[in-house]
């Protein structure tokens, strides 16, 4: 069951390339505007790369929310998928994954481009790269839960902001912190324990708590 | 002999005896907050150390506590409302909501006035700070979305989902801005100075946020009778209610 919604999810994005694009796209802009802004000295935009990196991830697989179950809702899908004697819970894991697939990955695999732009040494990249691999699919779930409660609502997209960055806040912590603290010779490992330990706790809860919004939302 | 307790979870029986005690606790809070100010500015010793600006504690440390506490309440009585579907809960839920945010910006701004002269900085990136901070957020986040809602049920039920997923996630961001902070800079200040308090400026503050309580149980009282009646107009007992305030 997972694994039909996340195929059928890849398929839908397949056909319309140009809203993974535009998430990707947002990333690498966001991540370029930096410069420009603070200025070109390699040695503050060295220390202030992770978090760059970081928060333009986190606002990139933001505005994709809204595209996690608003084509589904709009044409009746959703509905049916809720009536269907499959558990709700499986499905929307399924389709965290598909968003984690289509916007998530994209960004972990262009980020140690963007680190190379701003002159990071090659194991803060690397560091970079795993912490967004483990840290991006924890956006996605957690953000599942605000796309849910916000189906249908006026002004839903800057309201999923206020709900979800909040509660982004850690995994921006310890996403950034790992490069930091890699940088500064200290060791990755226990940022990287702890967004396992987000992951997982958010594995367990997110689609619990996002079927439980999906119902109240469908009335 | 039993009390129906479920009895007061109707709205309409609630609306009379939240109408009851509101005076009492309006009364206990003046009461106690002019007790607790004058024993705040009058009794309490200065500090030997922060000097007078200590002061702002007493309004500072009652509005950072009832703003975590009112959280969990909040939270506490939205779940409540979400597994019995009790209508009530889920109202005093929304109406805890604007005192607790209230609190939140108090703590912050009298804890940037207390910054000033004591940091010499209106704001510092400490672990308590931020953390306040991003309550702040999570009750907006909480009343923009039950704003954003025309359906009251599904506000409720949306509003308890978005409360209780902040509950489980407090204390995860409260520990990761504190790790944050003492990875980042080995903490160069710090809000734990306390070197034993005096005991009126313990009495003080005890009292103070005696009062703030008070004052929140009668706010929240208050903004739950509205919420009834808002919700409640098209109920019989509340077109009687409008008749009878004409008829006298």
């Amino acid at each position: 069951m997972i694994l039909w919604i996340i195929k059928r999810d890849l398929l839908l994005a397949m056909r319309r390339r140009a809203d993974v694009l535009t998430t990707l796209f947002f990333f690498i802009i966001v991540v370029s505007l930096f410069p420009l802004g603070v200025g070109p000295e390699m040695n503050t935009l060295r220390i202030m790369a992770p978090g760059i990196v970081w928060v333009a991830a986190l606002l990139a697989s933001m505005l994709a929310l809204g595209r996690m179950f608003s084509g589904d809702y709009t044409d009746g899908t959703l509905e049916q998928m809720l009536l269907s004697p499959v558990s709700l819970s499986a499905l929307v894991m399924g389709k965290a994954i598909a968003h984690w697939l289509i916007t998530g990955v994209p960004l972990v695999l262009i980020a140690p481009v963007l680190g190379i732009q701003y002159d990071l040494p090659a194991e803060s990249l690397m560091v970079l790269t795993l912490s967004l691999l483990m840290g991006t699919p924890v956006l996605s779930l957690i953000g599942a839960i605000g796309a849910a409660l916000t189906l249908g609502l006026r002004g839903g997209g800057v309201l999923v902001s206020l709900l979800v960055l909040p509660l982004y806040v850690p995994v921006l912590i310890f996403g950034a912190g790992a490069v930091e603290a890699s940088a500064a010779g200290l060791g990755f490992e226990a940022h990287f324990s702890l967004l396992g330990a987000f992951l997982l706790v958010s594995v367990v809860c997110s689609p619990w708590a996002t079927a439980a919004s999906l119902r109240i939302s469908m009335g | 002999m039993a009390i129906n307790w479920f009895k007061y979870a109707s709205p309409a029986t609630f609306y009379f005896l939240a109408g009851r005690m509101i005076p009492f606790f309006t009364v206990v809070a003046v009461l106690l907050l002019l007790v607790g100010l004058y024993i705040s500015f009058f009794v309490a010793p200065t500090d030997f150390q922060q000097g007078e600006a200590y002061r702002i504690i007493f309004i500072h440390v009652p509005a950072a506590w009832m703003s975590m506490f009112l959280y969990l309440v909040m939270a506490f009585w939205a779940g409540i409302g979400l597994a019995f579907n009790t209508r009530l809960s889920s109202m005093v839920a929304s109406a805890i909501a604007p005192t607790g945010a209230m609190f939140t910006f108090l703590a912050l701004w009298t804890g940037a006035w207390w910054g000033k002269p004591m940091w010499g900085a209106w704001w510092v990136w400490d672990a308590r700070l931020t953390s306040e901070l991003i309550l702040l957020f999570l009750y907006i986040g909480f009343m923009s979305l039950q704003a954003a809602i025309d359906d009251p049920r599904r506000a409720d039920k949306a509003g308890a989902i978005i409360a209780l997923v902040g509950v489980v996630n407090i204390p995860i961001i409260y520990f990761s801005v504190q790790w944050w902070n003492t990875l980042h800079q080995g903490a160069s200040v710090s809000l734990v100075q306390s070197p034993k308090m005096a005991t009126a400026m313990l009495t003080g503050m005890l009292i103070m946020a005696l009062a703030a309580w008070m004052y929140s149980i009668a706010m929240i009282l208050i903004r739950t009778r509205s919420i009834i009646l808002e919700r409640e107009s098209r109920a019989a007992w509340v077109s009687e209610l409008k008749e009878g305030v004409t008829r006298s």
